[in-house]
């Protein structure tokens, strides 16, 4: 294996790190320029969106399920199993539907946008494209990037509220809460802070997902063992960036809503 | 397309000029300053050994990829000072046919060809009507509604020179269109930029391993009644006009005509043309 040198290697990050914010910067840009492709949108809204849909709905019931399973035995203690239905409520809507969405999203969507993109650029359909007078960062990562944000919020919503339907088959079930007391102090926990904050990250969640995906697939080299590193390396960033972002976003959403 | 600032006077006249062009990758130097001119309905065959950079100048003529050093004309325009934007424009006159074909594997054959024309919302009577002419002109009408991953080899080259011609471009490149093919494919896809070149008169530029390629298009013609290719006669030698270029070590080691090809005295091109 060949060593490379710090500087050598600064200098490759820099660049891959100056790469992504063109492209990003491009697939935001070419929203305001023609041509538009409105049906390659609403194709990738269905793909990344209604596609998506069953592990969404399968990952949001299960965390609800377990997060009122896992906190019987703590509001146990103190005597207050009632709140139940506030913690799953803001938990999902806060924190857990929007990361657990976009984690599950940036899995099955950004490998699928690395590896397709990858193998387009490594059979030269890419280089075609652009010789064929379509500009690829148009026709291809604008309409992904604009679906996936499109169809992550309502992604999120779908996933907080089938985890507070989770949550209420616990409560109902096993813990023996009643079905109106679960709902009414899930409702009356959230806040409009609460809302925005977990209606805010998954646009910036969806944006990540679509441009890391987008990025390493047209930055692909190197035939088929190529297109698999791009995907893997495709998930891994994105997953990162996500937790990351989170963070910061949480931070910062905190820090105007006080 | 508007004449600009891009459009020196007395390029529009040639098809292609590549003046000094010189372009490297990671350390290694691939063309060192090369020059040529491509004439309006010339073809001109590239020839070189595998990695001499033959590739690359069609890729310079699109503007898919900026020299470090020169100046590269096309259809009067320097691309090299061009932007993405305007050299989309620019594109729309030019048609490629790729080694490995390119062709989008997602979409049909009928899609394949007519890319340019959906993007440039055509009504779909017309564009079926056009990838109609463009297979019938490759014989491969009955390919329609196929995707490229149920075609031949050949077959896929042939809808690539399908999809470079569909929008009747000024200039041609053509990247190996006989690479890894039979001798028969290969003479059938000769034939067909033979036909190209003699019935609609385009500008081309021919990048291939086999010099055979080259010299069948230059000894022969197009011959539209018989509809398949004929040799030429002392008369029509001046409108075929098929010149030859071989390049060694990024260098232009030869650019003329076929019959100055063979008399050529230097030990390198005696060994690549024996």
């Amino acid at each position: 294996m060949e060593l490379t040198s710090p500087a050598e290697l600064l200098k490759k990050n820099a660049l891959a790190v100056q790469d992504y914010s063109l492209l990003a910067a491009r697939s935001v840009t070419n929203l305001f320029r023609r041509p538009r492709y409105v049906p390659d949108i609403i194709y990738q809204a269905d793909l990344i969106g209604v596609g998506s849909l069953p592990i969404v709905v399968l990952t949001g019931t299960f965390t609800g399920a377990v997060l009122a399973l896992n906190t019987r035995a703590t509001l146990e203690q103190f005597g207050v199993l009632s709140l139940t239905g506030q913690l799953v409520s803001v938990s999902m809507v806060r924190e857990l539907g929007p990361v657990l969405t976009s984690l599950m999203v940036a899995g099955r969507n950004a490998s699928g946008m690395a590896s397709e993109l990858g193998s387009m650029q490594v059979t030269e359909q890419i280089d075609a494209m652009r010789a064929l007078g379509t500009d690829p960062y148009k026709k291809l990562v604008t309409p992904r990037v604009v679906s996936t944000v499109f169809m992550m919020f309502f992604l999120t919503i779908i996933s907080d509220l089938v985890g507070l339907v989770g949550g209420w088959f616990i409560s109902y079930t096993w813990i023996g809460l009643d079905t109106f007391q679960y709902w009414n102090t899930a409702y009356q926990a959230l806040k409009f802070a609460d809302v925005t904050l977990g209606l805010v990250k998954p646009v910036l969640f969806g944006f990540i997902i679509a441009t890391v995906g987008c990025y390493y697939g047209l930055s692909t080299r190197g035939g088929t063992q190529g297109v698999g590193r791009s995907t893997t390396q495709a998930v891994v960033v994105a997953s990162v960036l996500i937790i990351a972002v989170d963070f910061f976003a949480t931070k910062f959403l905190l820090f105007i809503f006080g | 397309m508007a004449t600009s600032a891009n459009q020196p006077t007395g390029t529009i006249h040639k098809a292609i000029i590549f003046e000094d062009v010189a372009i490297g990758f990671e350390g290694l130097t691939v063309l060192d300053g090369v020059s040529f001119e491509l004439k309006r309905g010339e073809t001109k065959a590239l020839l070189g050994v595998a990695g001499s950079g033959k590739s690359t100048i069609l890729k310079l003529c699109l503007g898919l990829i900026k020299p470090d050093r020169g100046s590269i004309y096309v259809l009067g325009h320097d691309v090299t000072t061009m932007s993405e934007e305007e050299l989309f424009n620019l594109r729309n006159m030019i048609g490629i046919v790729f080694q490995e074909s390119a062709l989008f594997d997602s979409l049909i054959v009928r899609d394949n060809v007519a890319f340019r024309l959906m993007e440039e919302k055509l009504p779909e009577h017309e564009i079926d009507e056009r990838v109609r002419e463009a297979l019938r002109f490759v014989e491969l009408e009955q390919t329609m509604n196929m995707f490229p991953a149920e075609l031949s080899g050949g077959m896929r080259r042939r809808v690539g020179i399908a999809r470079a011609i569909i929008t009747r471009p000024e200039i041609l490149l053509y990247d190996s269109p006989t690479g890894g093919l039979d001798p028969i494919t290969s003479t059938t896809i000769i034939e067909l930029i033979m036909k190209q070149r003699d019935v609609y008169k385009t500008s081309a530029l021919l990048v291939s391993h086999r010099l055979q390629d080259g010299f069948m298009l230059a000894t022969h013609r197009y011959d539209p009644d018989r509809k398949h290719m004929i040799p030429i006669d002392g008369s029509a030698l001046r409108e075929v006009l098929t010149t030859f270029l071989i390049l060694k070590d990024g260098k232009v080691m030869f650019d003329g005509t076929g019959s100055e090809l063979v008399e050529v005295k230097d030990p390198y091109i005696r060994e690549y043309i024996s």
